[in-house]
């Protein structure tokens, strides 16, 4: 994938690597959804704030990093940041050690999480880079969000494969949600639109590698108007 | 008329009731005999026994008056205490049946003069009336078991049901062995609680064993088993058509000319099809040759209530000649002059044929007549199957036993709902019902940990308790607002999604699934309400078309509808292949298919199970034949070719009907025995059932019903199509971290029980073993040709979607 003429690296986790920065973004942790269900009455397994944080630690281990960005949306409201169990507090906190963590506001986490380790920023920009939480309706070059949760559906051989996504149109990237609790929004969908006037591709996460597919080969809903 | 027409069975027919009459209630006596009718044997049999104070079992055939009979009690008793409480309360699986009979019995308590007040509650009852109900209920109140544990779920329950003295439940053959049945069980032993000593009286139709809904109905005190003599024998017949069965296939096209012929020599036929895409099929092709202009209309679930309710008005009003209708019609309101019933496509069950064929009886003493048309040749031999079983009385077994994990938890809330419970007593009355007779105390109790905390080992969710501990032992719900999201969750249903069907103009024609329309394409086309549409889009919950010009449409195909053949009817399909005197009555050209097989390769034994290895277009193919139905030979496949990956045999795929299985592979199996045993289930299953997808399915069921999630009312949808978040990924994070969760375990045994069929399967390798009879042969055999055809349709593996994927896209 080459975003601005920057060559990035799609993770199958969904994470994104810039591996000749060493620096790696993530969207969209959510943590604490599980628990913000609870608090009103849906008392769904309580462990998605862990999973989440062990998978980034894998990919965080297996890529070694020197910088960390989490593009917004890393805690699913207030309540998440405190209500964190002191060991995801201390898994959160091991993986920040001797890196540079970025957390970059959200909607969901417009404050910085002040008893963590890390940066807070609105934007943080390298290189040809922007980094940011929503993608901006002005075309900027460079720019790598989340916010959208992209996903996508392709029909080969009369099955249906649904799964999240990156979308870059080689201006822009997108990542899909990272968080165990957080789901996807097709990108046929009204949210996208404008986003990539000239088409897009996307990169399927979950498998074993990643391969481009063409935005015009995706299966379009039949619920999204054209 | 359902109740009237059970009545007017009681004509002063041959059989006296001498001996044994218990005093009708005078004004009943008198409303009888001024019709002239007396009551029959089985009613006064039950009114007896009621009157002593016994809970009963009756057991009649359709038409054989037995509603009548549940209800001769309570209006002799009402005779003298109306006013004083809800003294009867009687539970139907349908709500028109509610509704039918609360018109008859208040057209008899109108005559007879009781004072008697009766109500329906459904869903459909307005809300200031079932509030009125909750504090001033009437004497009988007619409802469906849903609204049975929402209303024992209020805190008045004691109030409302402390004076109970009957409940009757209709139809209890239908309700019990499934999961509705099992919410039903668990609110009868509510009301014992709240009011001891009432009466149960249970309704069938005949069923086979009488002694599994004995004791689904006993509260503990007993239940008398009651049996009404039975009615003339039907009078089933296999259609004979002047062309050849086909091999393969569910249209039935090669008959419709007769069908439409013998639908234009009755006045009116009742014509059952499987599932609704047949019917929309049926429907169509009866209209293109339909010259005559017979009013033949269509009836399924997915149509607009108002259609239905259209077609049901003018069935009754005798304007119509027949209606196409899948188990929609199956129970309910009777129409009386129906005389002919078609079941188009296999019956699949004993049970299910004679309810079929009961709808077209007046009078319990008449045969109904009904014509099978099987739309192939394995659907021949299974028409041939249920014919034999029915003349030698063998009936279909009891499916399930075991209740729900998932129901019980609603139940648990459902209490908690209602006042303070101790779990001790609770879990006294839960092992009263009959579903949860074997329920061991450690799971009763993950249960109510589930419900109070979600159950979960790392106890996060502590201050978000939904049932507090008092200080006494009992258990308390949180707050109110538990409770009333419990009363909007509730209910052990969980359909798909749908979406209304609606014309641009804002019509709405009906109702189909979401995953249906989510497949098609904006343009393609389907048949519908037996017209063929356009899809226009989606908008919100609305599909939008309009009517296509032309075209092949392509036809809704629904979950569900289509149900395996019975083990029983499965025993008699394996009989014909077995015994040549069996065979002597099918068509010449089905003799012949078989004779051939009998040359070519080999009609099996009984209890054998044929296994026919062939190459073919260089693969080696493998066909067995257990005939216990799709979805047992589904999972039989999964297992099999998982065992032929260890063996080396690279299996490429395999394909399942109801009759057969076919694998095909790289490499040739040489002994299939090995292939083929009851170590299949233990090694392999748990295995492959964790990665599968009908386990998220089932998860996403249990986790509903549970309580776990909140459910997706109709209507409701989020704005835009938010992020969509689905149970996959709660199931996902269950299983990773807490694979010992009490709701996991649910919807592995719902997952077992009903879409795996897995104890079936283990009955039939049981059966088979040392009996696999294997005959490799050069090319594929008579026998095979069927499910050789729909090899094509080919299903793909979960472990192949990377390759999918792969092959999809573009570079790396």
């Amino acid at each position: 994938m080459i975003v601005n003429g920057t060559v990035l690296q799609p993770d199958p986790t969904g994470v994104l690597h810039w591996a000749e920065a060493r620096l790696l973004a993530v969207a969209d942790l959510h943590l604490g959804k599980g628990k913000a269900f609870a608090r009103h009455g849906s008392l769904l397994p309580p462990h998605d704030t862990n999973a989440t944080i062990r998978r980034l630690a894998e990919a965080i281990t297996r890529l070694e990093p020197q910088c960390v960005i989490c593009l917004g949306d890393s805690f699913h409201d207030r309540e998440a940041v405190s209500g964190l169990e002191q060991a995801s507090l201390a898994a959160l906190e091991d993986l920040a050690c001797g890196r540079d963590w970025i957390w970059i506001a959200g909607n969901h986490d417009p404050a910085p999480p002040a008893m963590l380790s890390g940066r807070a920023m609105g934007t943080f920009t390298k290189g040809r880079l922007t980094f940011r939480h929503e993608p901006s309706c002005a075309m900027v070059a460079g720019e790598v969000s989340g916010h959208l949760h992209p996903s996508a559906i392709i029909a080969p051989k009369g099955t249906r494969i649904r799964r999240r996504c990156f979308a870059s149109d080689g201006r822009r990237v997108i990542l899909p949600a990272f968080g165990a609790y957080a789901g996807g929004l097709d990108v046929h969908e009204r949210a996208f639109s404008g986003l990539f006037p000239a088409g897009f591709d996307v990169w399927f996460v979950g498998g074993r590698n990643m391969r481009r597919i063409p935005g015009n080969r995706l299966l379009r809903p039949a619920w999204i108007e054209s | 008329m359902r109740g009237l027409h059970d009545l007017q069975v009681i004509t002063p027919g041959p059989e006296p009731c001498g001996r044994l009459s218990p005093p009708l209630p005078e004004a009943v006596g008198r409303w009888f005999m001024a019709r002239g009718w007396q009551p029959r044997r089985h009613q006064l049999e039950t009114l007896d026994a009621m009157t002593r104070g016994l809970s009963c079992l009756v057991i009649a055939p359709t038409g054989g008056g037995k509603t009548m009979a549940g209800f001769l009690f309570s209006l002799a008793d009402l005779g003298t205490s109306c006013g004083s409480g809800l003294h009867t309360l009687y539970v139907a699986p349908l709500k028109a049946l509610c509704v039918d009979m609360a018109r008859n019995l208040g057209a008899v308590v109108d005559e007879t003069g009781i004072a008697a007040r009766i109500e329906t509650r459904t869903g459909d009852t307005p809300q200031a009336r079932r509030r009125r109900q909750r504090s001033d209920p009437p004497d009988i109140l007619l409802t469906t078991p849903e609204s049975v544990a929402l209303l024992a779920s209020w805190p008045e329950a004691g109030s409302i049901f402390g004076h109970l003295r009957v409940v009757i439940v209709d139809e209890i053959h239908e309700l019990a062995g499934t999961k509705r049945g099992d919410q039903l069980a668990l609110a009868l032993t509510r009301l014992s609680a709240l009011s001891p000593g009432h009466r149960r009286i249970g309704l069938s139709a005949t069923v086979a064993e009488p002694v599994k809904l004995r004791s689904y109905l006993d509260g503990g005190a007993g239940v008398m088993v009651i049996r009404a003599d039975g009615g003339a024998s039907p009078d089933i017949t296999i259609m004979k058509t002047g062309n050849r069965i086909p091999l393969a296939g569910h249209t039935a096209r090669h008959a419709v000319p007769d069908i439409y012929r013998a639908i234009r020599d009755v006045g009116t036929a009742l014509v059952f099809v499987n599932t609704r895409s047949q019917a929309e099929r049926v429907f169509q092709d009866l209209w293109k040759i339909n010259d005559d202009n017979l009013g033949i209309a269509l009836h399924h679930g997915s149509l607009a209530r108002e259609q239905r309710l259209k077609v049901e008005s003018a069935m009754a009003d005798g304007s119509l000649r027949a209606v196409v209708a899948t188990s929609t019609l199956d129970l309910g309101v009777d129409w009386g002059a129906v005389d002919l019933v078609v079941q188009i496509g296999a019956p699949k069950g004993v049970a299910r044929m004679l309810q079929r064929i009961g709808r077209a009886r007046h009078r319990m003493d008449e045969p109904s007549r009904a014509l099978l048309v099987p739309a192939n040749r394995f659907e021949l031999l299974e028409c041939q199957a249920v014919l034999d079983a029915i003349g030698e009385g063998v009936l279909d077994g009891a499916p399930r036993e075991r209740g729900g994990i998932d129901v019980l938890a609603q139940h648990v809330l459902a209490t908690a709902a209602s006042g303070p419970f101790d779990p001790d007593t609770l879990y006294r009355d839960v092992i009263q019902a009959a579903p949860y007779a074997n329920l061991e105390r450690s799971l009763f109790d993950r249960i109510v940990d589930y419900v109070a905390t979600g159950g979960y080992a790392l106890v996060a969710y502590e201050r978000f308790r939904r049932l507090t501990a008092c200080d006494d032992g009992t258990l308390r719900i949180a707050d109110e607002a538990t409770a009333r999201r419990f009363r909007m969750n509730a209910g052990t249903i969980v359909e798909e999604a749908r979406l209304k069907v609606r014309m641009k103009n804002g019509k709405v024609i009906g109702e189909v699934e979401e995953h249906f329309v989510l497949g098609l394409t904006p343009g393609e086309t389907f048949a519908f309400a037996g017209e063929v549409w356009a899809l226009v889009g989606i908008r919100q919950t609305d599909a939008i078309v309009m009517r296509a010009r032309s075209g092949d449409p392509r036809v809704p195909i629904y979950g569900g509808g289509s149900f395996p053949p019975t083990t029983n009817v499965a025993g008699f399909l394996r009989k014909i292949m077995a015994e040549p005197d069996r065979r002597a009555v099918l068509p010449e050209d089905v003799r012949e298919w078989l004779d051939l097989q009998a040359e070519f390769s080999v009609l099996p034994d009984v209890d054998d199970l044929l296994v026919e290895t062939f190459p073919r277009a260089g693969k080696a193919f493998l066909v067995a034949y257990p005939f216990e139905g799709r979805p047992a030979h589904q999972t039989l496949g999964m297992l099999m070719t998982r065992r032929m990956e260890r063996m080396g045999a690279g299996p490429l795929g395999f394909v399942a009907n109801d009759y057969a299985l076919a694998i095909w592979s790289l490499r040739r199996v040489r002994d299939t025995a090995a292939l083929i045993d009851e170590s299949l289930l233990l090694e392999d299953l748990d295995d492959w059932l964790a990665g599968s997808s009908l386990l998220k399915r089932s998860f996403r069921k249990v986790a509903t019903v549970a309580g776990l999630i909140e459910r997706q009312h109709p209507g409701y949808r989020k704005t835009g199509r938010q992020v969509t978040f689905s149970t996959d990924l709660i199931y996902d994070v269950l299983r990773r971290h807490e694979p010992d969760h009490v709701l996991l375990e649910a919807a592995r045994k719902e997952a077992m029980d009903t879409l795996l069929e897995t104890r079936r399967l283990e009955d039939m390798l049981m059966r088979v073993k040392g009996r696999i009879l294997q005959r490799d042969l050069d090319t594929v055999s008579p026998l095979a040709l069927p499910v050789m055809l729909e090899v094509g349709r080919q299903m793909v593996a979960s472990s192949a979607l990377d390759d999918l994927i792969d092959a999809y896209g573009g570079d790396q």
